[in-house]
């Protein structure tokens, strides 16, 4: 079945910009992304959006559509009622370069100030082994696809801008447990405790867990629960736990 | 046909701050977003008026073989006589106040630091954020940075007392199948709300994020403490009902205490099963 929608979409640059309507026909099976390129192809060729792969695994089409970050190619217009509005409108944490593309560089910053993994020292490349119940938590937070629509929803940079040189955001405060939790990683043979680093250098105490994060994810990935969660338990172990502090100087501390 | 957005303002701020997309509006999601915080803050607002109540009553917490969850252990001298019960007189008679308040404050501090209230009421009363991608009112942030909310960190000690009180509660289930002469073999309804408040407040207390931690979550190598492991998978599956366990929890201590309160006050009588 076809039936015309109604879509507001924002169209406008740094200098401003304005919600802009448009009648436009939808398909049964269709997806916004869908709609989006049938926008550029008969109403608005000059539309400017950032996608590529329209299978939900490439990260690109993150957008706003009605007030929720999510990717467009994954949200079908069946969950809209077919006299519904549907507003389109580019991530409001980022910076806007034109029409639905934003300047998402804020997060590649960040990505830049996480620590890379440390190889054991005495184990060549390609003679890395794991057992897989030692790395299967960390596989979990590879599952990211980086479209970045947990940092855009995260209210510590989204609403206050002032925040973002500190907080790291819950994408790469994941990447540091992902790190913390690898069997392999030699980081704290060289000094850095990631987990206190964390705390210290990636601002994990301006996460104050309401879970947004974990509810955007299109890969569903329990960042609160099973990163942001346990970082913090983690960073609690160095940084405000007495007893676990003690316990480390009376015994090397394995696991 | 454009609609109501202009360019930011340079005092504008979050959503509205320059750079951004220049929509006004501080969101636009069309859904009932409101609708969970506001149950969330009624719910928990409806809960600490009750147990405020309660707590100051110092009245018609005890009707043998039942105590109200809230008054367990009983730590002052000014405690009722408990029949072999929790009532150990730790506190002297200096104690002037209900005796709930005495340990009240140890689940009250376990489930203000949970990482589930955190969220329900950062939420719900302070509306950081009410909802996802909704715009919060507060210009300033700094989140669990600094005092008062860095201490939220203590939450691991407070599930470390939660046990023993929990062990208590599980002590007055048992001392629930003696009647009220102390003969075991007896069973009433008061029994089975006892037995199923304590089943969940262990499910709640176990399921804790700083439990699931303590257990295994710490380690780095699963493979190398196999029991830990199996453990962690367990708490982990607990855990992953943590909110529904807070709230059947939370809702079983209000009933568990409200009908010791109706039973001692004499409304009704408990009835029997054996």
């Amino acid at each position: 079945m076809t039936h015309t929608a109604h879509f507001k979409v924002w169209r406008g640059d740094t200098d401003g910009g304005d919600l802009r309507d448009y009648e436009v026909e939808v398909n049964d099976g269709e997806v916004v992304l869908d709609i989006i390129h049938r926008l550029q192809a008969t109403q608005a060729a000059d539309l400017a959006v950032r996608w590529n792969c329209k299978a939900g695994k490439c990260g690109s089409c993150s957008a706003e559509v009605n007030g929720r970050p999510r990717l467009m190619c994954m949200t079908r217009m069946s969950v809209f009622a077919p006299d519904e509005t549907v507003t389109v409108t580019p991530l409001r944490a980022f910076p806007v370069i034109r029409d639905l593309v934003t300047d998402v560089s804020f997060n590649y910053d960040k990505a830049r100030q996480v620590p890379a993994f440390v190889p054991p020292k005495g184990v060549p490349a390609g003679e890395y082994r794991m057992q897989q119940v030692d790395v299967e938590r960390s596989q979990e937070f590879r599952k990211c696809i980086e479209c970045f629509l947990c940092q855009d929803t995260c209210h510590v940079v989204r609403d206050h801008e002032e925040n973002k040189a500190a907080f790291a955001g819950p994408r790469f405060l994941m990447r540091i447990a992902e790190l913390d939790m690898h069997p392999l990683d030699a980081a704290a043979d060289q000094g850095l405790v990631r987990a206190a680093s964390a705390q210290e250098d990636h601002g994990l105490g301006y996460c104050n867990i309401t879970k947004c994060c974990s509810e955007v994810c299109p890969e569903h990935i329990k960042i609160t629960d099973n990163a942001l969660i346990p970082l913090k338990e983690r960073a609690i172990d160095r940084k405000y736990d007495p007893l676990v502090w003690l316990g480390s100087k009376i015994r090397r501390r394995q696991g | 046909m454009a609609t109501g957005t202009t360019p930011t303002t340079p005092a504008a701020r979050g959503v509205l701050a320059p750079g951004r997309a220049a929509i006004s509006a501080p969101h636009l999601r069309t859904d009932r977003w409101w609708l969970s915080p506001l149950v969330t803050a009624t719910a928990l607002t409806i809960f600490i008026i009750y147990a405020t109540w309660r707590a100051f009553a110092n009245g018609d917490y005890y009707s043998a073989p039942y105590v109200s969850p809230l008054y367990s252990p009983c730590l002052a001298s000014n405690c009722t006589d408990m029949n072999g019960g929790a009532d150990w007189h730790l506190f002297g008679a200096w104690w002037g106040l209900s005796p709930a308040l005495l340990v009240l404050v140890f689940p009250l501090g376990f489930r203000l630091t949970c990482y589930y209230y955190r969220k329900a009421y950062y939420r719900g009363f302070w509306a950081s954020p009410p909802a996802c991608a909704v715009a919060e009112p507060h210009a300033k942030y700094t989140g669990e940075t600094r005092l008062p909310l860095i201490l939220q960190n203590v939450h691991r000690y407070f599930f470390y007392l939660a046990l023993p009180v929990a062990g208590i509660l599980t002590y007055d289930v048992v001392l629930a199948f003696r009647d009220e002469h102390g003969a075991w073999g007896h069973a009433g309804l008061g029994t089975l709300v006892m037995l199923v408040n304590i089943a969940l407040i262990w499910a709640y207390t176990l399921s804790c994020h700083s439990c699931r931690h303590i257990i295994g979550g710490k380690l780095r190598h699963f493979s190398a403490h196999p029991v830990r492991y199996r453990l962690w998978g367990w708490v982990g599956a607990l855990n992953g009902r943590h909110m529904l366990l807070a709230w059947s929890s939370l809702i079983s201590v209000g009933v568990a205490d409200l009908y010791v309160y109706l039973v001692a006050s004499g409304v009704f009588d408990d009835p029997r099963f054996f």
